[in-house]
């Protein structure tokens, strides 16, 4: 319990001293039972304003010390680095008077209120107890869940690192929306095959264990220590048997729609996503096949030398302990049909960027020829519109942050196949500010002659063979047609819809494009809030490949920083139960969200240290009020509330 | 004089206190009636120190916490809504009218919504008049 207690009052140059009367304050702080010692000083967080703080701690012999200056999410980890040179770092606490005083108010009642804020928070001060963090083992393992570019390259950092992954990917094979790629900007490099060689070496490296076609069924613990269930679903074929043969597929009778191709190529019931898949192997859709029963049609089993194919295999759960998780699940386009009021749906000739993509590519379904699929032909005249869906009230406000690039992209790459064609680009703006990107979008507008259009498409309809589109040109203020064979929307990028169900089990938020939310949109852009979860790619945020690598590597090295410790330090505000007087009602187990309060053998309750959060549930429900927040006791909050009023 | 209002605002250190912190350095402007007291999660206010807080001479109380399925603890402000709706009813039992207890649901991206509820709150008090415990205290 501190009894003599120290008030450092901060002028903050005007920001405080410029509202509240801080000497004042200094003077009323004094008259407080237990404050011995009260000032001010002009930058409290400056080095000076620190060794003021100790210096007056040595000659005061002060033994707690209150700053009352800004928001401790600021500087409370500076003034208890200072203190702890002294004491316990509990007996240092913040009283906010900027954010929630001299920056919101003005005049006599900011200063009254200041009074207010820093008697409150001597109060709370005066019965802290002295803690000492609580030391949790952590487990050097990571679970990454999406094995697209970013889970790749976050895989195979910490796994460079020296310690396991286990890498989660729900499609059968990793790679992500980068294998869909044909070529990518700036460079035109092919995407293909700058990915490959990563998807071999995660398939290949010791520490990484790989698991495709499976899902993440739960996710219980906290940093250091989650517990996670995964679910492997039965592929039916073994994929370390499997040699690649195809005999299979080509006896198989069921076709269906490759996801992959973006439905644009038919696949078999069993089949190979793309010939470069990690891992190596076939897969049986179940949903496709006739029946895995040898009574319905056992083709492929009968034709598989290698005896891999397996109608018996079960779904498996798959437990795992890791102390970390990176979380990387992509995105998806946004649903081209609820773009209605264009006239964007259903129509063979109006295709998605992806679709394009994969027109584009030399293995896709066109063998890398551009076509007007509804004719087979080659197209003439091609519409590119920008921002479909994106920077749009009615559909995603936020820029999708990279079809302005893959959009001029495309327009190059449709030119080199077809000299003679000619390319239109509607968009809003050109946002080209990546390394190298700018001189790409001019290379494309001088170079190519691409038809670049300022404005937004009003209306698209077809007219016989043609699409056509309507817009207005507001460079010059005059309307634009144009008789399309093809149109190709640069959707707007969203999250994974089950990103809505992971944060669910991470127990962290995603915005209303789906996309996970950071700690802090600067400071943090990599850390979920709930420690020991990070985000990689286009999970958090629509981004390019160089920005979803560099992230993946930001989050890798996130982790490895908590694996360079083999305990990590937790704060010790958590719950305390009086186990004598504890009536053993069992209200405060049920409310625990994290089952961190037990119920022992004898009906009592007893809160288990490295489980609980310290968010006070149970110390609120507890009738008989038996349950403690360690430094947040009732009593102190009571205490705090009297001297506000 | 006109009458001010003493309320005391129980904040959630994850979404309402960091919300009343943007508030802040946005510079958006509020009554000064309103004092915080930070505490973990909106599921940490005891019905006790809403009772307290008027028993000492209150006029409103307000809690301000992380919106549905946001709370940095999974489900201590869905425990926070049930207890002011159970508190609400014992208030007016009490002769304390139930509005001068309001919960609000404030992100730490909310800094606007942090300054216009309260000052609503804080209309809403003077328009209800000085609590009847006062006088009592
Ligand atoms: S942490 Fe904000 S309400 Fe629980």
């Amino acid at each position: 319990m501190a009894r003599r207690i120290g008030v450092f009052v901060c002028h903050c140059g005007i920001n405080i001293a410029g509202t509240v009367d801080v000497e004042r304050v200094a003077r009323e702080l004094e008259k407080q039972p237990g404050v011995v010692f009260a000032t001010t000083y002009q930058y409290m967080c400056s080095d000076p304003g620190q060794n003021l703080i100790k210096q007056k701690i040595e000659e005061e012999n002060l033994d707690a010390v209150v700053v009352a200056a800004c928001s401790p999410a600021m500087h409370e980890e500076t003034f208890r680095g200072v203190c702890r040179e002294y004491f316990n770092e509990y007996r240092c606490e913040m009283a906010n008077i900027r954010e929630q005083c001299s920056w919101v108010h003005d005049g006599e009642e900011a200063t009254e209120k200041a009074i207010k804020i820093v008697k409150a928070t001597v109060e709370k001060l005066r019965d802290n107890e002295d803690l000492m963090p609580i030391l949790v083992p952590v487990e050097k393992k990571c679970l990454i869940i999406g094995g697209g570019i970013a889970g790749i390259q976050a895989a195979l950092d910490i796994a460079d690192a020296g310690y396991k992954v286990i890498l989660v990917e729900k499609e059968p094979s990793i790679g992500g929306r980068m294998a869909q790629l044909s070529e990518t900007f700036p460079t035109l490099d092919c995407s293909q095959c700058i990915l490959t060689p990563k998807m071999v070496a995660v398939a290949r490296h010791p520490n990484i264990k790989l698991l495709t076609y499976s899902e993440v069924l739960e996710i219980s613990g906290f940093v250091g220590n989650f517990h996670v269930k995964i679910l492997k679903k039965p592929r039916y074929v073994d994929e370390d048997a499997c040699t690649v043969c195809g005999d299979c597929e080509e006896v198989c009778p069921v076709i269906v729609a490759n996801e992959f191709e973006m439905e644009r190529k038919p696949r078999k019931a069993i089949y190979i996503p793309f010939p470069q898949a990690v891992p190596s192997t076939y897969t049986l859709d179940r949903e496709a096949c006739l029946g895995l029963a040898p009574l319905t049609c056992s083709q492929c089993k009968e034709v598989c030398e290698a005896n891999a194919i397996d109608y018996d295999m079960q779904p498996k759960i798959i437990e795992e302990d890791v102390g970390a998780i990176i979380v990387a699940t992509g995105y998806d386009l946004y649903d081209k049909n609820k773009l209605v009021e264009y006239g964007y749906g259903e129509d063979d000739d109006i295709i998605t960027s992806l679709e394009f993509e994969r027109m584009l590519s030399a293995s896709g379904p066109t063998g890398g020829k551009i076509i007007k699929p509804s004719t087979g032909k080659e197209p003439k005249k091609v519409v590119f519109i920008q921002c479909a869906g994106s920077r749009d009230k009615q559909h995603m406000p936020y820029c999708s942050s990279i079809c302005c690039m893959y959009t001029a992209k495309h327009a190059l790459l449709y030119k080199h196949h077809v000299p003679d064609g000619e390319a239109y680009i509607f968009y809003i703006d050109i946002r080209a500010t990546g390394k190298g990107y700018e001189e790409f979008i001019e290379r494309v507008m001088e170079e190519e002659r691409i038809n670049y259009i300022r404005g937004k498409v009003a209306k698209i309809y077809r007219d016989g063979d043609k699409i056509v589109v309507c817009g207005v040109d507001t460079l010059t203020g005059r309307k634009v047609e144009v008789q399309a064979d093809l149109v190709v929307l640069a959707m707007a990028i969203v999250g994974k819809e089950e990103a809505v169900k992971i944060a669910k089990k991470l127990k962290v938020a995603v915005d209303d494009g789906n996309f996970f939310k950071e700690s802090h949109p600067k400071l943090k852009p990599v850390e979920a809030l709930t420690r020991g979860i990070y985000f990689a790619g286009c999970a958090q945020a629509p981004k390019d490949i160089p920005s979803a690598v560099a992230q993946a590597s930001a989050a890798a090295s996130k982790v490895l920083s908590i694996f360079s410790k083999d305990k990590l330090e937790k704060d010790p505000l958590i719950a305390v139960v009086d186990e004598e007087h504890c009536s053993a009602c069992g209200i405060c187990v049920s409310v625990c969200p994290y089952g961190a309060m037990m119920k022992m053998e004898n009906g009592k309750a007893r809160c288990i240290e490295a489980l609980c959060e310290g968010c006070g549930t149970c110390a609120a429900a507890c009738p008989s009020s038996n349950i403690e927040m360690r430094n947040y006791k009732d009593e102190q909050i009571v205490k705090m509330v009297e001297v506000v009023i | 004089m006109s009458f001010e209002p003493k309320i005391v605002a129980f904040l959630c250190n994850w979404c309402a206190y960091a919300g009343a912190d943007l508030a802040g350095t946005s510079r958006l402007q509020y009554p000064a009636n309103i004092v915080p007291i930070r505490v973990m999660c909106s599921g940490r206010v005891d019905p006790e120190f809403i009772l307290e807080a008027f028993r000492k001479g209150a006029d409103g109380v307000f809690i301000g916490g992380c919106h549905p399925g946001d709370c940095h603890y999974v489900s201590g402000n869905y425990k926070a809504r049930k207890r002011v709706e159970m508190m609400k009813k014992l208030l007016k039992e009490m002769g304390i009218n139930p509005r001068r207890l309001r919960l609000e649901w404030v992100s730490a991206t909310e800094g606007q919504k942090f300054a216009d509820v309260v000052s609503q709150f804080v209309e809403e008090i003077k328009e209800l008049g000085p609590s009847p415990w006062r006088e009592k205290k």
